[in-house]
């Protein structure tokens, strides 16, 4: 494009609609950007620069109203277009049959149901960081909660696709649902898999409205912004296209305003909104943890081995948490560098925590390998310990043996760095050990499904799963979807909760300023 | 029980008032300010404020919402239901298999949870908008410029004309002496 005059930026961020200009922080050794302080006496901030409440507005509503960078149409086009591949592959299977998948006689789930699961893991970071880290009252939730909501919508619109299409005639579907129908017939509620269908369906459409509730004050704030220039300016600003006379900001106060419900930040509506808030937390931490038990129920609750286990709930629960929180990093520290004064949003302190709970979630889940171990061998059922050495450990025996290894590596092995100060806040190493989490989750899921599938009680029945380009394609093509959602939520949407990180900030309390602060008041 | 006339306040223009708006600096401005409004017996008012401030539903003396109180009975209303559901369901098409009984507790209990959550989680929303009156896209308040910029950094108290108490003369001096930087009447 053209150059921009350094006046044009100034005018700009006069109007509204700038960025404010980098904050100059000094690099310190200790602290990093300054929010690394280990001394308990002091508070690590939570907003780095400076920030008021306005230069909080600007900067995150900045990223909703201005051009992101050029990166950003090129990432879009990319990720567009393996959506478009997952819509290709999915109207080929609907056509075709399930037969253009790679699955067998013996491996009727693979791939199929090891996204499906991947997938769904994922999608439980941002229920964890809305509900359980917001009853634990971690004030450092507030700069992350936003985009990890978001990835949890996309990612269960990813996983929910997959129990859809892998029925075979997915336009009988519908008959998972107890809908009325003329043959009389309803589902069978004592089968775990209609047990998912409604943990699934009810965890995406909570998350939705959590989401949703959360954006309501932030839209509103959008609203208004676009509402003050078009005031100061009814007929200038930027025009939708060239040959429109459709001003940006009549769309924008149009389509925020419609998602905003007339907010109007009254204290009589913060305190329902608040108390809901509450409450949606309060019941999204017991949803969050059924749901991954849910998912594993449809393999525990069966008499495969290696599938046949009371540890899988718990089990599933920690790796979903572990995937998850990797996802989220793997999302957040790219657009950290990418966007605009983000870095004094999410700070090397948010990225230190996140990296303690994958540590932590990491070996919770290396403690669940060694125990489906230990039970194998100490259970005394031959089937089962045959499934853990021959199927996947022993490589001179298990065909999937590189399988069971790279996730036991990935997962395991790689989040060990972060015994290391260093590691854990250093951008870089975080970002690589996230991308060998969510590979190593995968192969987790692979590793359960596929090596208990593939050889079962009879040698007749062994056999080996090869997926096709169809299987190969499909779930490339379900990451597109779930990159082109998340860059229109980058572009579009509020991807910091505002109201949320103004309410952390110092200057934020009634007593600020007070000198020793009250003794009035709850929030004291 | 007659009442006394309502009275009607109009500006110099002629439009009918909505109510006073007063803008404070701070969050703590704004705390003291409630707490004075509060104790001079004001009903219909309001703070407006970018983010709920702690404590402020003291200052303003506002009676703790029965929100909870709705999303609870509809919370289990919904887990009845859904036991209800599955158990009615499976003697209307009773299937045999997995040498499981048609009913028994245990095998509903997924089920009963998901959809007391899922109506929970619904009452929550529409709940809380319902208590608070909205969606409602346009309010007095709302063409004042002064007042938009609360969803930034602005902090708002606005006593409305319709409180007995309003008084132009007397609303406006308590309001100064509450260290308001800025006041301005709302037309409706």
């Amino acid at each position: 494009m053209t150059t921009i005059h350094p006046d044009q930026l100034a005018a700009a961020r006069l109007m509204g609609m700038g960025q404010p200009p980098e904050s100059a922080r000094a690099w310190d050794p200790v602290t990093g950007d300054g929010s690394l302080v280990d001394d308990p006496g002091a508070r690590a901030p939570l907003v780095l620069g400076g920030r008021s409440f306005h230069d909080v507005t600007n900067i995150v509503c900045g990223y909703a109203e201005n051009k992101p960078g050029k990166w950003w149409v090129p990432a879009f086009a990319v990720a567009s277009s393996l959506a478009g591949v997952a819509t290709v592959m999915i109207l080929y299977l609907i056509i075709t049959g399930v037969g253009t998948w790679g699955l067998n006689n013996q491996v009727g789930w693979a791939w199929d149901i090891t996204n499906f699961v991947f997938w769904i893991g994922i999608g439980h970071a941002g229920t964890l960081i809305s509900a359980i880290l917001c009853l634990l009252k971690q004030k450092w939730r507030t700069s992350i909660n936003r985009a990890a909501e978001a990835m949890t919508i996309f990612a269960v619109i990813c996983a929910a696709t997959y129990p859809g299409i892998h029925v075979g005639r997915a336009w009988f579907a519908w008959m998972m649902f107890p809908l009325p129908n003329s043959n009389a017939i309803w589902p069978n509620f004592r089968s775990p898999l209609l047990w998912d269908l409604f943990a699934v369906s009810t965890y995406g459409l909570v998350s939705l409205m959590f989401w949703y509730m959360g954006m309501i004050p932030d839209f509103a704030t959008l609203r208004d912004r676009a509402a003050l220039r078009l005031m100061k300016n009814p007929s200038g600003g930027q025009r939708v296209a060239p040959f429109l006379s459709l001003r940006a900001d009549q769309v924008r106060a149009f389509v925020y305003g419609l998602l905003a419900l007339g907010w109007r930040f009254s204290q009589r509506h913060w305190q329902n909104y608040e108390k809901a808030y509450l409450i949606l937390a309060g019941i999204s931490t017991p949803l969050v943890l059924s749901v991954h038990s849910i998912v594993s129920f449809d393999f525990a609750t069966s008499v495969l081995p290696g599938w046949h286990t009371t540890i899988f709930p718990p089990y599933f629960v920690a790796g979903a948490i572990f995937g998850g929180f990797a996802m989220v990093m793997l999302l957040m520290i790219p657009a950290r560098e990418l966007f605009a004064n983000m870095k004094d949003l999410i700070t090397l302190r948010h990225l230190e925590n996140m990296s303690k709970i994958l540590l932590v979630t990491g070996m919770m889940v290396g403690f669940a390998y060694a125990m489906e171990f230990f039970i194998a061998w100490y259970g005394g059922n031959p089937y089962e310990w045959w499934v853990f050495i021959n199927n996947r450990a022993n490589p001179a025996k298990a065909p999937y043996w590189w399988a069971y290894w790279t996730m036991i590596l990935c997962n395991v092995v790689s989040p060990q760095v972060f015994w290391v100060k260093a590691c854990r806040t250093n951008p870089l190493v975080i970002w690589l050990v996230c991308l060998a989490v969510t590979v190593g989750m995968w192969f987790e899921r692979f590793v359960i499904i596929v090596t208990s599938l593939h050889r079962a009680y009879l040698p007749g029945e062994w056999g080996m799963f090869y997926p096709t380009p169809v299987d190969i394609l499909t779930f490339v093509g379900t990451i597109g979807i779930f990159t082109t959602l998340f860059l229109l939520f980058l572009r579009f949407l509020p991807v910091f909760a505002m109201s949320e990180i103004k309410n952390v900030l110092p200057e934020a309390s009634p007593h600020h300023g007070h000198g020793s602060g009250g003794g009035h008041g709850r929030g004291a | 029980m007659a009442r006394a006339q309502k009275k009607i306040y109009k500006t110099e223009t002629g439009e009918r008032v909505h109510g006073m708006m007063a803008e404070f600096a701070t969050p703590a401005d704004l705390y003291h300010a409630a707490e004075k409004v509060r104790d001079a017996g004001y009903r219909h008012w309001d703070v407006y404020s970018p983010f709920p401030v702690h404590g402020m539903d003291e200052a303003m003396g506002n009676p703790p919402t029965k929100l909870p109180l709705l999303v609870g009975f509809m919370g289990l209303s919904g887990a009845g239901l859904g036991y209800l559901m599955q158990w009615w369901m499976n003697l209307d098409y009773p299937m045999v298999t997995q040498g499981k009984p048609y009913v028994a507790w245990q095998q509903f209990v997924p089920i009963t949870f998901e959809v007391g959550v899922l109506l929970t989680a619904f009452t929550t929303l529409v709940g809380m908008l319902a208590f608070n009156r909205l969606p409602m896209w346009h309010h007095p308040l709302m063409k004042k410029e002064r007042f938009l910029r609360v969803s930034d950094d602005r902090f708002v108290i606005c006593v409305e004309a319709r409180d007995p108490k309003f008084d132009p003369a007397a609303t406006r001096a308590l309001l100064e002496k509450a260290g308001a930087t800025a006041i301005d009447l709302v037309e409706e």
